[in-house]
């Protein structure tokens, strides 16, 4: 069970990641454009606060690790979405009237919106591979596993949101679905007893 | 396996050689490739293209007759230029994508008094038609390198106004969904000055037609309608003139028109108010935009 929900977690954060992250290109959008540099601030914050979360979540994962806590990460990595719904147009709105500029504006934009979320997601990935690796032997194997997870579910999240989810929903209803998911896979790893393999 | 791989190099000799052979006469005289796009110009017998698509495959972005550069060879342009008929004095123009600069040409000319700001936000673009489309340095046009929202936005921060806007910014093959929305079209509302007249140049064929008109209803009640291979929408902050306006309106342009080929009297029936959409079409808004994925379903 607790295999099953780590990488259940890792593939489902691949996922959340990116479909945020084309969603957040829409709601860049009205403010600063669409242009190739506003893609390129969203990418660079997403990538930034990937790397950040990859260094946060392997000392988490130091301390009496469990796949309780990974289940945590994912709900505070949703609630952290929270904001975007709420105050992003006057949020943007603010940024774009203090920096003109719409290279810097959608850098500064996209980083007040979605670096400290993508952060958290970034923790989830090395803290899963904690969780599954049993040995020194197989943690190659184990580690390529919750890549493989973790990536397919990101191709998955882009193919899904940009194809299909944008037709049928308004942005801040796919948010909402997105976020209502992660609750309900964290909840489920909250609810699971026992340790992590102690190795 | 030496047949089927020469079976394979036959047929994308074929593909290659294909298209090559039907644009024999085109004439490529410069291509550079920008930001956002590979900006060609072509040239076949007088005509003289600017495409964003080799040999032009998907659309003509804009076109001139180089031995009569005033002639206006399209039909869009025209549509768009009617939009006089409705301000037939604009003392302030913002026009937002600038392609060859066809219209704001004419609209200088048509409308000596305006101050025309256009906004592109290729600056490719910018340098092909200053070089290849006599552009050059026209000071009365004020050329401004920017997203065309983004700087609708900024506008409104400086508290301007329009009496005259034209939205030329989509093409056949692509549409920047953040200018196709409610929300957008409610902050051009309010950079129109009171009695002041939108134009758009749109490409709906397909079910993003019903879309499109419901959006552009949501911000303006009553539009005029033009249609050939394009459209174009006509609206109004205020009442929309009466046909009788419009017809004598257009009799003040029936001459300047004519130096650029083309005829005010059949461009006025083009003027329709029929509302031939779904209604119940869903509005598109900032947050439901997906105007490329519903341009792709046929009607």
């Amino acid at each position: 069970m607790q295999l099953i929900l780590s990488y259940l977690i890792a593939g489902w954060s691949g996922f959340f990641v990116m479909a945020v992250e084309l969603l957040g290109g829409r709601l860049l959008a009205p403010t600063f454009g669409s242009s190739i540099y506003v893609w390129g601030a969203i990418i660079t914050v997403f990538m930034l606060a990937l790397s950040i979360g990859y260094l946060a979540g392997g000392r988490l994962s130091m301390s009496a690790p469990s796949v309780r806590k990974l289940g945590l990460i994912l709900i505070v990595a949703a609630l952290t979405v929270l904001p975007l719904l709420l105050f992003a147009v006057p949020l943007l709105d603010a940024v774009a009237n203090a920096i003109p500029d719409p290279r810097f504006g959608s850098l500064v934009g996209a980083t007040v919106l979605f670096f400290i979320p993508t952060v958290f997601s970034g923790m989830i990935s090395p803290y899963a591979v904690r969780l599954i690796v049993p040995d020194r032997s197989s943690s190659g194997r184990h580690a390529g596993q919750l890549y493989f997870v973790s990536t397919f579910g990101s191709a998955a999240g882009t193919l899904l949101t940009s194809f299909y989810l944008v037709l049928i929903m308004e942005v801040n209803h796919i948010l909402l679905a997105l976020m209502a998911i992660s609750g309900v896979i964290g909840a489920v790893a909250c609810l699971v007893r026992g340790e992590a393999n102690a190795q | 396996m030496r047949s089927s791989w020469q079976a394979l190099l036959l047929s994308v000799a074929g593909l290659l050689a294909a298209p090559a052979a039907s644009a024999d006469n085109m004439k490529l005289l410069h291509s550079e490739r920008s930001l956002y796009r590979e900006v060609l110009v072509y040239e076949t017998g007088d005509v003289r293209c600017i495409c964003f698509t080799r040999f032009c495959r998907i659309g003509r972005q804009t076109c001139q007759d180089v031995k009569h550069p005033d002639r206006i060879v399209m039909n869009y342009p025209q549509m768009m230029l009617s939009s006089l008929f409705v301000k037939p004095e604009p003392k302030s123009v913002l026009i937002i994508g600038l392609g060859g600069g066809t219209i704001p040409r004419a609209l200088h000319e048509l409308a000596p008094q305006a101050r025309i700001d256009v906004v592109e936000i290729d600056p490719a673009v910018v340098k092909v038609a200053r070089r290849y489309f006599d552009l050059g340095d026209n000071s009365a046009l004020n050329v401004i390198e920017a997203d065309g929202r983004v700087q609708v936005k900024k506008a409104l921060r400086e508290q301007r106004s329009y009496d005259l806007i034209m939205l030329d910014a989509f093409d056949h093959e692509y549409i920047p969904e953040h200018l196709l929305t409610r929300e957008f079209l409610q902050e051009v509302k309010a950079l129109l000055a009171p009695g002041g007249v939108l134009a758009a140049n749109t490409f709906s064929s397909s079910r993003l037609y019903d879309h499109e008109s419901t959006t552009y209803a949501s911000v303006f009640p009553e539009f005029f309608n033009l249609k050939k291979e394009n459209r174009v929408i006509i609206a109004a902050n205020g009442p929309l003139p009466s046909a009788d306006q419009l017809r004598a309106n257009s009799r003040r342009f029936e001459q300047a028109f004519d130096s650029f080929g083309i005829s005010a009297s059949k461009l006025l029936p083009l003027f329709s108010r029929k509302q031939d959409w779904e209604r119940g079409a869903r509005i598109l808004t900032d947050q439901y935009s997906p105007a490329n994925l519903l341009n792709l379903g046929k009607n």
